[in-house]
């Protein structure tokens, strides 16, 4: 059976904020799906009890002291900006 | 001899006793990166006037007493790391003209200890992949054979060192970007336990998985890297408050006694025959020098390529949300819309693997999917630790290939990428587990291949394998051919 769709496919190239032509949705689909059914090997293995594991050490609320530093200035956090106006960054209209 | 040849411990002796400057080394290395990096592809960007800069003020340091534990050493850094005012590119086209503001961590403590910093290398996009074909600005070649792969993500790092660009490299392991590249060019990696070395300033991937490590030319110089990056950061609340031990104490120590496990799983079919005897030759190496050699099994190896290809594309998909074409990197100049803005600057930035590896993680932690995959996967990583556990309760390191496979031609298995993915299966668990691991040069095949063997320690325990390696790298006889270049 076939793990993934090409609909499924056009989705989530949606959710990921990509596109893709025909040719590349076609090819994908296939390689996604080839993985899709190689991981599907971890349902052999019975894991109802287990603790899943996210991080190795569990570094638990790494809080840090409430004190002002300094923080990057404005004309540096633009510098990368593909527009900006010396003030903020620009984008295509929202609204 | 050219100064390019020496080892970073020879270089610091010859600067400290005056023989040779920081600038003489500094200027013979980018000589050489000058002469053969067209036909080697490892550096994406030489900063030769920083670089002269930088060893000309070591030099001034040194005069003064004042130089640090890398005082006036040339070194190349992975094009993931984040350099002040330097390029930094991630092998990727969206980020093709981003000029980091500030400095990794790593970076900042190399600059401390008066490194000086040729340039960036080169690397699969966003570190995914095991060749560094991926890389937008050109493939790195194996410095012992052109035309074949030099291993990745690291590549251009080990590639770099390996051909005596410079004596050592910064390099980073999410699934063995580190061990398996310098197996494939000869030359020394270590991935640190999880947490031991900073990842502020590191291009995130997978970030339960990511660590940075070096890579060098032999095990002391490794050592005295890893000494120089490790310890807690503050701006990583994932990096642990442990001590950092003097690594290079733990070079030339006693083998005897200790306890060396040899994981069944590691040694199927698959495992090329040629690699299968230099690991074995290895194995005798250690036996006839008092180690006590033990069978054991790690039953959950086979699944951990399936649980590495659901965690870090999942983590990756999260992470590269980012480039957007907002803030800084590639943006696509005639969208009308943000949504547009959005997905033809990602569409066009990325590569196609960094594409296939986001679709797979949106996929995993989309609604519906997510107790199917990443909980799935991250319950059997739960197994994979434990299997770590079981051994290490008995074991002080575990020995066994980094790759079933030699180094392999460039343009190989580019439309199967799961059969690429299964090479990495000696590697992967390291990473799930958290575990250090490191490559130490092993051998070399009939066609002159670099060949190394894996060594991995329970967390905290890199000792371990600078005990482990250094014995292997006296006792092992290389033959190692010439550099073709």
């Amino acid at each position: 059976m076939k793990k993934i769709s090409k609909k499924e496919v056009e989705h989530i190239v949606h959710l990921a904020r990509l596109t893709l032509d025909k040719g590349e949705l076609e090819k994908v689909t296939v390689q996604l799906d080839t993985i899709l059914s190689y991981v599907e090997k971890l349902d052999e293995l019975e894991t109802s009890d287990v603790e899943p594991t996210t991080h190795v050490f569990s570094v638990c609320n790494a809080f840090r002291d409430d004190v002002v530093s300094k923080s990057l200035p404005r004309e540096k956090a633009l510098v990368n900006a593909p527009r900006q106006d010396g003030e903020s960054f620009h984008v295509p209209k929202i609204i | 001899m050219d100064l390019y040849e020496l080892t970073i411990h020879q270089a610091l002796e010859k600067m400290e006793q005056g023989e040779i400057s920081s600038v003489e080394l500094t200027r013979n290395c980018l000589d050489r990166i000058e002469k053969i990096d067209s036909k080697l592809n490892a550096f994406v960007t030489v900063d030769r006037e920083g670089a002269l800069l930088q060893a000309a003020e070591a030099d001034r340091k040194r005069s003064r007493g004042e130089g640090g534990l890398l005082c006036g050493i040339p070194l190349s850094i992975k094009d993931l790391l984040s350099t002040k005012d330097l390029r930094t590119t991630c092998g990727s086209k969206i980020l093709e003209d981003f000029v980091p503001v500030f400095d990794a961590t790593v970076i900042q403590k190399i600059k401390n200890e008066g490194g000086v910093i040729l340039g960036k290398v080169a690397m699969d996009e966003f570190a995914m992949g095991s060749t560094s074909e991926t890389c937008f600005s050109g493939v790195p070649h194996n410095p012992y054979k052109r035309g074949y792969v030099a291993g990745g993500s690291s590549g251009g790092s080990a590639a770099s060192v390996a051909a005596m660009e410079c004596l050592g490299s910064l390099g980073s392991d999410t699934g063995g970007s580190i061990r398996q590249p310098a197996s494939l060019c000869g030359v020394v990696g270590i991935k640190p336990t999880y947490g031991r070395v900073s990842r502020f300033g590191l291009v995130a991937f997978a970030s339960s998985l990511d660590q940075v490590g070096p890579i060098a030319g032999n095990i002391d110089d490794t050592a005295r890297l890893l000494k120089c990056i490790s310890g807690y950061d503050k701006n990583d609340s994932t990096s642990v408050k442990q001590p950092v031990p003097d690594f290079s104490g733990f070079i030339g120590k006693s083998i005897k006694g200790l306890k060396v496990g040899i994981p069944r799983e590691y040694f199927g079919e698959g495992v090329d025959p040629e690699i299968a005897a230099i690991v074995e030759n290895g194995i005798n190496i250690l036996r006839e020098g008092g180690a006590e050699i033990r069978d054991v099994s790690l039953p959950h190896t086979e699944y951990c390529v399936a649980v590495y290809y659901i965690i870090a594309p999942s983590e990756a998909s999260s992470n590269l949300a980012r480039y957007d074409g907002a803030l800084y990197g590639y943006r696509d100049n005639k969208s009308e819309t943000l949504l547009e803005m959005y997905k033809n600057s990602r569409s066009a930035g990325f590569g196609d693997e960094v594409k296939r590896r986001i679709l797979i993680g949106t996929y995993a932690l989309s609604s519906g999917y997510y107790d199917a995959y990443y909980k799935k996967a991250s319950q059997v990583r739960t197994l994979i630790l434990e299997d770590y556990k079981n051994v290490f309760d008995e074991c002080d390191v575990i020995l066994s290939p980094v790759t079933p496979l030699p180094a392999w031609k460039m343009g190989e298995n580019k439309d199967d990428p799961l059969s690429v993915y299964l090479s990495d299966i000696m590697t992967i668990s390291a990473n799930l587990a958290g575990i250090p691991g490191m490559s130490v040069p092993g051998g070399f095949t009939r066609k002159g291949l670099p060949v190394g063997i894996q060594l991995q320690a329970n967390h905290f325990m890199e000792e371990k394998l600078f005990q482990t390696g250094s014995y292997l790298e006296r006792e092992v006889d290389l033959n190692r051919p010439e550099l073709a270049l």
